[in-house]
């Protein structure tokens, strides 16, 4: 067999192996991805790029000797018909490769599974609330497994795709971080890409010559995610020239922000812990929504959904106090939010709606600059129970 | 005389072609011989069973589809010019899903 490099070298079979391998192996060397006696848990779904990669990093931790534990670790995001048929090949894996294996479900998480979660939303921004809680949920896993970084099967591609998308989005506090190789290293659990610099196209035909057993059936609800689009874009650039894949990458990573660019400063949720840009995690708005009945609550513009979730606490807590920055309770964000002029602050920030993870939103920022009284933020620290360990706000990348 | 061929799917390809990965077909007979651009029309036209798009376009394969010729890439072969030999392996697999 000879396969044809988006490089530009062809090779026969058992050197483009080679080849793939050890360009892996260099860039894990390179990048400092892993030390010895860490154990590494793979985000595994049971496609190409995760099967490939557990199957990968076994084989170069045993020929390089890098002392790794490694584990995989599935969400079950309780899609019928796509996750429980993929999960099958997750265990096959765990079987194939010999390595331990460990399934945290949406259900047990945040008792919605994302079956029940279309049933509300329906098709339109439901890879929203998948993205969202998946990547909480795998750092949950991770956590309980006690492992000190994640590594996730993400390829060139889909780094490319990422830029294009946060470009398109004007995002810029996710386009400065989408191309690090690894994110989240001050924090509790740092995760890595060991595929940063893979191209698609070269794991697919190296899980084809391997005949590894991977799943491959598109998600049964993500025909509309937006993400198709970028995808679709990037494979017809690719057409015309393979390197420009790298070249988006190299682009994302040379971008420089200027100094009077607002970023999000990120904390931690004050409701659940996990990290966030906001008093609140759009994870937690969002299960808000989905318990009172009113699931469009987490995707519409951030400002907008974080006040209605606002007003909905304080019809709740019969405690409607409408003078600004008088933060005594704990569940509710900055109570200024409600007075703040709307248009003075998005003029300074950078609003992302409808992106995966929680979005930057510098109101709450804008606020405590006149709010003498207890940051929140300190508050949630001191309460976090799922993410007990953390010490200090972690910037792991949303 | 018909050319007899192997046509095989990968990574979810199959599944526009009535979820069956192989397929022995014999493409038949012709004055000029059959290109990867010939085959593919063939294929639209006799094969496919849902949302052409998804394979096709324009006159060749989405991009993001990879073809195999004998286990070769076909960027070695001459793409949508390589003459198709007979008993030739052509494998086309997707790459456009989440992995």
């Amino acid at each position: 067999m000879w396969a044809e490099r988006p490089r530009g070298n062809a090779l026969c079979k058992e050197c483009f192996f080679h080849a793939f391998e050890e360009e892996i192996h260099h860039t894990i060397v390179h990048a400092e991805l892993f030390k010895r006696n860490e154990t590494i848990a793979i985000g595994a779904s049971g496609g190409k790029d995760s099967t490939v990669l557990a199957y990968v990093l076994k084989l170069l931790n045993d020929r390089h000797d890098y002392g790794v534990n490694l584990v995989l670790l599935s969400v079950d995001e309780g899609i019928t018909g796509y996750r429980d048929d993929s999960l099958e090949t997750v265990k096959r894996n765990q079987e194939q490769y010999g390595l331990p294996l460990k399934i945290i479900s949406y259900e047990e998480l945040y008792g919605w599974t994302m079956d029940a979660i279309v049933k509300q939303i329906g098709l339109k921004n439901n890879c929203t609330f998948c993205g969202v809680f998946r990547r909480q949920a795998l750092d949950r896993g991770a956590l309980m497994l006690k492992v000190d970084k994640i590594a996730t099967g993400h390829n060139a591609d889909d780094i490319a795709e990422t830029v294009i998308m946060n470009v398109l989005r004007g995002d810029i506090g996710r386009l400065r971080r989408c191309t690090a190789i690894t994110t989240g290293t001050d924090g509790a659990l740092p995760r890595c890409k060991p595929f940063k610099y893979t191209y698609e196209k070269e794991i697919v035909m190296y899980a084809y010559f391997k005949k590894l057993d991977y799943f491959s059936t598109e998600c049964i609800y993500s025909p509309n995610a937006y993400r198709g689009f970028a995808r679709a874009y990037i494979k017809d650039v690719e057409k015309i020239r393979p390197s420009a894949i790298i070249d988006i990458i190299h682009s994302g990573e040379s971008l420089s922000v200027k100094k009077d660019i607002r970023l999000p400063v990120q904390g931690v949720c004050e409701r659940c812990g996990y990290i966030s840009s906001n008093a609140v995690c759009k994870a937690c708005v969002m299960l808000e929504g989905l318990n009172k009945g009113l699931p469009r609550l987490g995707i519409g513009k951030t400002h907008k959904e974080r006040r209605k979730m606002q007003e909905m606490l304080q019809q709740e807590t019969g405690a409607a106090d409408s003078t600004p920055c008088t933060d005594q309770s704990l569940k509710s964000s900055c109570k200024c939010e409600n007075k703040t002029d709307q248009s003075e602050c998005s003029s300074q920030t950078y609003d992302s709606d409808n992106a995966s993870g929680c979005s930057t939103y510098s109101k709450s920022q804008k606020c405590k600059d006149g709010c003498s009284s207890t940051n929140p933020r300190t508050v949630a620290k001191e309460k976090l129970s799922i993410f007990g360990k953390l010490k200090q706000p972690p910037s792991i990348d949303f | 005389m018909p050319l007899p061929i192997c046509i095989e799917f990968g990574g979810g390809a199959e599944l526009l072609f009535g979820k069956v990965k192989t397929h022995e077909v014999n493409l038949p007979d012709k004055e000029a011989s059959w290109t990867i651009k010939d085959l593919l029309t063939w294929m639209k036209d006799n094969m496919l069973k849902e949302r052409p798009e998804l394979f096709i376009q324009g006159e060749t394969v989405r991009p993001g589809i990879l073809v195999l010729v004998n286990d070769a890439d076909w960027e070695l072969m001459g793409e949508l010019a390589y003459n198709i030999q007979e008993n030739d392996r052509i494998v086309f697999i997707s790459t456009l899903h989440g992995g």
